[in-house]
């Protein structure tokens, strides 16, 4: 049995009661015509349909139906469940959901809504969805008591999961589940909580699963094995677009526990990137070792592709060549008349920043257990994107969707590099071919060698300002390798690399945002806060070189700039605005929060930025020194305002880690080519920053807010970089303008 | 679907002139390994024994991830072939604590410090290692673990270091 209410926009909210008698509520996107699969909930691996389960010892199950992959969706997204169903945190246990999956007859839709990781909107869509499945859970267990004692609803209570009568009598929501599920659901989406009233959400709540963690319990994507399957490893062309010219297999198949090799032929060069990534080589074994084994002992050799003349060095000197030339730009924004203002400036500030190749490297690397039945099939890997996943194993098998199942598990990692499923694809390929159930492993090696990269790119930005110091034009000429390559959707050639909107556009009269595109071959994809990360550290640095060069303070520069406390258009993914006041606010409190304008005789400098990303604003401050080489990093401040807080405890691990990803990756990682292959192959020449390495703390300010909640996962990174380098510079009066930060630093101190 | 039976050691070979199986101790069980001598500990106690809280990461010794305790101290599995793994007694997280938790994991849990998560159970053994050998250590000792975090979660590593310390000097 199961019904169904209409939340508007095609959203239902779904009943039912499981066989065993437990309430079951979910919310599904789509259409109401067909009837939602009671499923009951066994242990993690049985796939649980609704998001609540109330079972009748009054134990409560939420499902979590988001990719976690450390942004700490397991736990806020529950928790807004649990608040309108008001029972306590304490009552209820977190359970991952399976990939939702519905064929609504009318096209592929999912019973728990969207549950990809990416765009940090996981909280801001669950925001709306979830609490509504809470509050409706919570109308029909009220209702079922009202039935029971013959009350009217309105004069019940509910707290800690019971109903609660005037005069005092109790049932818990355990013993109201059975006759709720047979209730109707309500007609209307009931009301929901008022902010004073919440009692889970703003509370600082440590992460659902933490015991599982802590106790090696968890389980990633690699720890799940599957009887029969046989573990792969890809051996890839290194080349971008190489393709293997001989191969030598005996001495791989000679290796104990190897079963087979397999030929998994790569994209056709330039075709869209529908599938695996490179052209490559599987050795089928019994364990992983073997397979690595039997990897080591192919003798492959390579032809290399159409461009074997890439490098690193090559593409900085097109891309300068093509700023230098500034012929045929694509049109980003253009507002104003910069040609004029330029003519009427008293001062010009210009300068260029060349941002490097990044790898995602996230701590666990791609891969995926796959098993292909004839008409079925099942996948078990770490995701962000089990939608795409669903499609590609379908494109690749014509198994239809609704017979694919994927188990979701906890992710080591995400930063983007799993909105892209190519892994999937290979463990497709290698088990279609192999007839067996195969598990796919990759080495760190083949992460950092075969990655979709952040864009590599040089931004040339000049400025004019009038003899009162105002800015009055901002160009932005970037040329850059596109992010939109070879995908079979179209985009503007400059998204992922520079956004029309963000600041200091509608702040400055006469605007210009150019792009060029500079061809590569390396495979390019999104990378945490990306367009953002990419072009906030030139924004923010060279904000700060006018603040130098005209003499002005940095902070009093940007707040002229951002002006009085508005709402201003924003057509970017995080918009319809973009609030200068709340920009401002970050910013204020940053620069008091770290001293500054307080005069130092240290020798410590003090850097600050901030930015707008999805709905969130953030500022960052540094306090630096340098010492011979070596640079230490004294204080790290961040001041962020994502609206109304879910996990304030949540959020300031995102800032937190937010900040040290940017120091990370600011200081010593970049991707590099040369001859048409990728130099780095291990974290010995990717080095994430140690511990040592990194700010002791990072101070976190979190602005309390009642705006609506924006995600966090990725806003805590575009401004710290330039925050650090401007702190450098006030430190050595040394401006950094490439990334890395240290490789540049000690060339130049 | 994951068989997390932990096996008894096998009989020994029966192949006459097979080289007598390699036996270790991991998390106070016996053992016994007849495939190849060079596999890393990593996969023998992943593939083989399914503990697979003990993570791959890098392969080179890099990361920390798959750090197990190797006779009392933090050893990068990834790193060890069997053949110098046998006859130690290895301790991975699943065998940290008896019952309960150790006071690292207490601590790892107080301290809310997993984001993903899959660098944590390195990052505790590290710690657990660091505590033996400095029972009151201070921001530079707890700076010389070089297990990679990706996510940033070092501030909240130092507070649960400290944070366990405390918990096991009053325990003493």
């Amino acid at each position: 049995m199961s019904r169904a209410i209409d939340l508007g926009r095609r959203r239902f909210l779904t009943v039912a009661l499981s066989a065993s008698g437990a309430l079951l509520v979910g919310v599904r996107l789509g259409f109401a015509q067909d009837e939602l699969p009671v499923e009951l909930l066994g242990d993690d691996l049985t796939p649980l349909g609704p998001f609540i389960r109330i079972e009748r010892d009054n134990r409560v199950v939420i499902g979590a139906r988001g990719c976690e992959i450390g942004q700490g969706v397991m736990t806020s997204l529950p928790m807004l469940i649990a608040e309108e169903l008001d029972v306590d945190w304490s009552q209820v246990r977190v359970i991952q959901l399976p990939y939702g999956y519905i064929d609504t007859g009318k096209g592929p839709s999912n019973r728990y809504g969207d549950q990809g990781a990416g765009g940090s909107t996981s909280v801001p869509d669950g925001w709306k969805e979830l609490r509504q499945a809470g509050a409706t859970a919570r109308w029909l267990l009220v209702e079922a008591a009202a039935r029971e004692w013959n009350l009217p609803a309105a004069q019940l209570r509910t707290e800690s999961g019971q109903v609660i009568a005037g005069d005092g009598r109790k049932l818990t929501y355990g013993a109201l589940a059975r006759s709720a599920a047979a209730i109707d659901p309500p007609a209307e989406p009931p009301p929901l909580k008022k902010p004073e009233q919440f009692r889970i959400i703003g509370r600082p709540t440590r992460v659902a699963d933490a015991h599982a963690i802590v106790t090696g319990q968890s389980r990633y994507g690699i720890d799940s094995y599957l009887a029969g399957a046989l573990t792969a490893v890809m051996l890839r062309c290194p080349y971008l677009d190489g393709t293997l010219d001989t191969l030598d297999d005996s001495e791989a198949r000679k290796v104990a526990g190897v079963r087979d090799v397999i030929r998994i032929p790569g994209p056709k060069p330039g075709q869209p990137f529908t599938a695996q990534l490179a052209d490559g080589v599987a050795v089928l074994a019994d364990n992983t070792w073997a397979a690595i084994r039997g990897r080591d002992a192919l003798k492959a050799a390579w032809k290399q592709g159409p461009w074997s003349q890439e490098s690193t060095s090559a593409l900085a000197a097109k891309a300068n060549e093509l700023l230098d030339r500034n012929e045929d730009g694509v049109v980003v924004r253009r507002d104003g008349d910069v040609a004029k203002a330029k003519k009427q400036a008293r001062y010009k500030v210009a300068a260029r920043y060349e941002m490097p190749f990044l790898a995602h490297a996230t701590m666990e690397p791609p891969g995926a257990l796959i098993d292909l039945k004839q008409d079925s099939a099942l996948l078990i890997a770490s995701l962000q994107s089990p939608g795409g996943a669903s499609a590609m194993i379908s494109d690749l098998t014509g198994i239809p969707r609704k017979a694919i199942e994927i188990r979701m598990t906890r992710a080591g990692g995400g930063f983007g590099r799993r909105l892209e499923n190519d892994f999937v694809a290979e463990a497709v390929l290698i088990a279609k071919a192999a007839g067996k159930p195969v598990k796919l492993i990759w080495t760190r090696e083949d992460d950092l060698q075969h990655d979709f990269y952040r864009p590599f790119g040089v931004h040339a930005l000049s400025a004019t300002l009038d003899r009162r110091k105002r800015v009055t034009s901002w160009s932005h000429y970037c040329a850059a390798t596109p992010r939109a390559y070879r995908e079979s959707r179209q985009r503007r050639i400059f998204d992922g690399c520079l956004e029309p909107d963000d600041f200091p556009a509608g702040l400055v009269a006469n605007l210009d945002k150019t792009f060029f595109p500079v061809p590569s071959g390396m495979p390019r994809g999104w990378w945490r806060a990306p367009i953002h990360t990419f072009h906030a550290f030139a924004v923010q640095s060279f904000v700060d070189e006018i603040a130098v060069e005209t003499k002005q303070d940095a902070v009093k520069l940007r707040l002229a700039m951002l002006g009085e406390p508005r709402q201003i258009p924003f057509s970017g993914h995080g918009g319809p605005y973009f609030d200068t006041g709340r920009l401002a606010h970050v910013l204020t409190r940053c620069a008091e929060k770290i001293g500054w304008g307080i005069r130092r005789d240290d020798g410590h400098g003090i850097g600050i930025a901030c930015h707008f990303t999805f709905g969130g604003y953030a500022a960052h401050a540094f306090e630096v020194s340098t010492e011979g080489g070596d640079l230490r990093i004294h204080r790290a401040v961040c001041v962020v305002d994502v609206g109304r807080v879910v996990n304030p405890l949540g959020l300031e691990a995102q800032m937190m880690g937010g900040t040290i990803d940017a120091v990370s990756t600011a200081l010593n990682l970049a991707i590099t080519v040369k001859d048409g292959e990728v130099q780095q192959k291990n974290f010995p020449d990717y080095p994430l920053l140690h511990m040592a390495q990194s700010p002791r703390s990072v101070e976190v300010e979190i602005v309390e807010s009642t705006a609506e909640p924006s995600g966090a996962g990725e806003i805590g990174v575009p401004s710290a970089a330039p925050a650090l380098a401007n702190a450098i510079y006030a430190a050595t009066t040394v401006r950094v303008r490439k990334l890395p930060i240290m490789p540049e630093l000690r060339r130049m101190l | 679907m994951h068989d997390r039976t932990e096996r008894p050691a096998p009989p020994p070979s029966k192949h006459p002139g097979a080289p007598a199986p390699l036996t270790l101790t991991v998390n106070g069980k016996p053992y016994e390994h007849d495939g190849d001598p060079t596999m890393p500990l990593l996969w023998f106690l992943r593939d083989m024994l399914r503990l697979t809280g003990t993570k791959f990461g890098c392969g080179v010794g890099a990361c920390g991830a798959c750090t197990v305790l190797l006779d009392g101290k933090a050893t990068r599995s990834c790193l060890l072939p069997m053949q110098n793994a046998a006859g130690h007694q290895v301790t991975t997280i699943e065998g940290l604590a008896g019952n309960g938790l150790h006071p690292v994991q207490q601590a790892w849990i107080e301290e809310d410090v997993p984001q993903c998560g899959y660098c944590q159970s390195g990052q505790i053994i590290a710690a657990v290692d660091l505590l033996q050998r400095k029972p009151k250590p201070n921001d530079d000792d707890i700076a010389s673990i070089t297990n990679l975090c990706r996510c940033g979660t070092y501030p909240r590593i130092r507070r649960a270091i400290l944070r366990a310390a405390e918990t096991m000097q009053a325990r003493k």
